[in-house]
């Protein structure tokens, strides 16, 4: 059963109090969930969000649902998003997704076998003077090669697995 | 040339600190509007004719005048949701220039009476978002944001609310429905959010650049403002200049600056051995302009409305011959299909339809009669829903259409692309 850290509900309840009504709290705490929750909101952690703010849990899976970066189903450990969008797409980046799903052997949007790499195109990230790019976590890396973009992973994945 | 109003101390690195920023004239704006009357700020704004830089170029002081006088509490909306394809000025603004926007957000919420105000930024914006917050930070603990501020007797707040990833939150409307903690659809207008916006309280939504440029108008006067652009396109502006040019990136240039000398002097042209084959001026919801088009206009509004397309967030996507169009048309409807919110018939279908069609020509299966049926379609899509997305995804398919018919004749006939070279790049 997921259940927020004492640190995550005080974050709830400091946020329910920051905006002018408690509802404008659901996106940032939908946030704090994903990341106590390893990078995914499961079904359990809506309705326990929805204890935790007192609120109805239809108006956080209205929320959910409607936005991308909230991830509906689990996620590899660094979940490598491609921006596949015009400028992108005229500097490479569908080869270059093509060739990272390649080297994990993994088919867009599943989880690797062990476990660690997701691969995702995505829609324009505002980086499109440095493409083609793409978002781990929340760090950007820009002007990428096939090989730049190998490299950036082995390496959060090495640092990762050293945790 | 550039002329650097907006981002004349981006390089330096300590700009981003309240203490760099003050020491290069940082917040004497925000001292000078407390000598002034509210009103006379909005009269600045108009008479220097700022229009809106997130898109529409609606006149920002003709804004900001619609608000209701019936004592409501008003909120101001920075708009920093950067979802355009194509754009990315803001994010560079906010990343290296915070407090500019957070300078340029106080003045506007004195001039428009606000006591309080968000900063809506896009999820992915991580630097930005991170910078933003730390300049608010800096500005309470300096005075320059909460109770009486500067001893002004003024008092505002200010925060930053973050996105989670949806093109339709840059929509106004939409974007005060998330702010609202839900699911970010536009709504139908009027009313209007400087009527009823946020909460149902006035409320003004202005672009990052936009609210930044009103501390110039406030330093420089009307007169020295309106030396730079055009008559109905006053002012500098930042272009996102992406695609394939030799030196891609953010540039300001004066309104009514050569779209040719922007491509061709300030980001180096193309690669070499490479011809223009076409421009996206404004944006991937602006009509595209074929080369010779592009080699004459000038980038204001009124010009870019002449040659039928225009001037929206100032992202130029410059397109080389080494491209395929209907592969390009394909990648752009993929985005505007995806991104469609869904609540209107005409967006919900007509977005699926054209990516639909274009998608089996480019597997091969195209018929003659679906480049008509794509621009029947398109037509139908124009004006009539709650808000411009629709609109948005129809007039690239539109102009894509006229203007490179060849090119989706050829990929009909042929099974294959006019371009040398060019495999379907979908994987
Ligand atoms: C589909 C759609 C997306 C939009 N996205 C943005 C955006 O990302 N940023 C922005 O400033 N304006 C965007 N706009 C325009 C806003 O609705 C609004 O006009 C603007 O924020 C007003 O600010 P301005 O007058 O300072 O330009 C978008 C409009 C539409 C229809
Ligand atoms: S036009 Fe499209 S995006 Fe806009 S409100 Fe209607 S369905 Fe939603
Ligand atoms: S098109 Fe890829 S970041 Fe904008």
């Amino acid at each position: 059963m997921f259940q927020l850290s004492p640190a995550g509900i005080d974050f709830v309840k400091t946020e329910l109090n920051r905006y002018e009504t408690k509802r404008s709290a659901i996106l940032p705490c939908l946030y704090k969930v994903q990341e106590e929750n390893g990078g995914w909101v499961s079904p359990e952690a809506v309705n326990h969000l929805a204890d935790v703010m007192d609120i109805p849990a239809a108006h956080i899976n209205e929320v959910l649902y409607f936005y991308t970066m909230y991830n509906k189903k689990p996620v590899g450990r660094l979940h490598v998003q491609v921006c596949a969008t015009i400028s992108c797409a005229m500097n490479g980046a569908r080869e270059l997704a093509k060739h990272i799903c390649d080297k994990y052997q993994v088919k867009e949007g599943e989880i690797s076998d062990d476990g660690m790499v997701t691969v995702t195109k995505v829609e324009c990230l505002g980086s499109c003077g440095t493409a083609p790019m793409m978002q781990i976590g929340n760090a950007y890396y820009e002007n990428l090669t096939k090989e730049s973009a190998i490299e950036v992973i082995e390496d959060l994945k090495k640092k990762s697995t050293n945790q | 040339m550039e002329v650097k109003i907006l981002s004349e101390h981006y390089h330096k690195d300590d700009f981003q600190g309240l203490t760099g920023y003050k020491a290069n004239g940082g917040y004497e704006m925000l001292k000078k509007a407390f000598t002034m009357k509210p009103q006379e700020i909005i009269d600045l704004v108009k008479a220097a004719g700022l229009r809106g830089r997130g898109g529409a170029g609606f006149p920002t002081g003709v804004k900001w005048g619609f608000l209701p006088d019936n004592g409501e509490p008003r909120y101001l909306l920075c708009n920093a949701d950067e979802g355009e394809p194509g754009t990315f000025k803001d994010r560079e603004m906010m990343e290296r220039a915070p407090h500019q926007l957070v300078e340029g957000m106080i003045i506007s919420a004195f001039a428009i009476g606000s006591k309080k105000s968000y900063i809506y930024i896009r999820g992915e914006y991580d630097d930005s978002i991170n910078s933003c917050r730390q300049a608010i930070k800096e500005a309470y603990d300096a005075g320059l944001l909460g109770k009486n501020i500067m001893g002004s007797g003024f008092d505002h707040d200010m925060d930053v609310y973050c996105g989670a990833g949806a093109y339709i939150c840059g929509e106004e409307t939409g974007m005060i429905s998330s702010l609202e903690g839900k699911k970010g659809q536009p709504k139908l207008k009027p009313p209007f959010p400087a009527v009823q916006g946020y909460l149902g309280k006035p409320t003004i939504v202005n672009n990052v650049e936009t609210l930044a440029s009103v501390i110039y108008i406030l330093r420089d006067g009307v007169d020295a403002y309106r030396k730079y652009g055009t008559e109905k396109s006053p002012g500098t502006k930042l272009f996102s200049v992406s695609g394939n040019v030799v030196k891609p990136g953010n540039y300001e240039v004066p309104l009514g600056y050569p779209l040719k000398d922007l491509i061709f002097d300030l980001c180096g042209g193309l690669k070499p051995g490479r011809k223009l084959k076409a421009v996206i001026p404004g944006g991937s919801s602006a009509p595209i302009l074929t080369a010779e088009e592009a080699m004459v206009a000038t980038l204001d509004y009124e010009n870019l409305a002449q040659h039928g397309s225009m001037l929206g967030s100032g992202a130029v996507m410059v397109i080389d011959d080494s491209n395929c169009m209907v592969d390009l048309l394909g990648v752009t409807l993929h985005f505007y299909h995806h991104e469609s919110c869904g609540q209107c018939t005409p967006c919900r279908e007509g977005t699926g339809w054209l990516d639909k069609i274009v998608h089996s020509i480019l597997d091969g299966k195209g018929r003659l009669q679906d480049i008509d049926l794509m621009d029947e379609v398109a037509g139908h899509m124009m004006g009539r829903t709650i808000c411009a997305l629709s609109d948005a995804a129809a007039m690239p398919t539109l102009s894509f259409l006229k203007k490179f018919r060849d090119e989706f004749e050829f990929y009909v006939r042929e099974g294959r692309s006019k371009v040398k070279g060019q495999a379907h790049a979908q994987m």
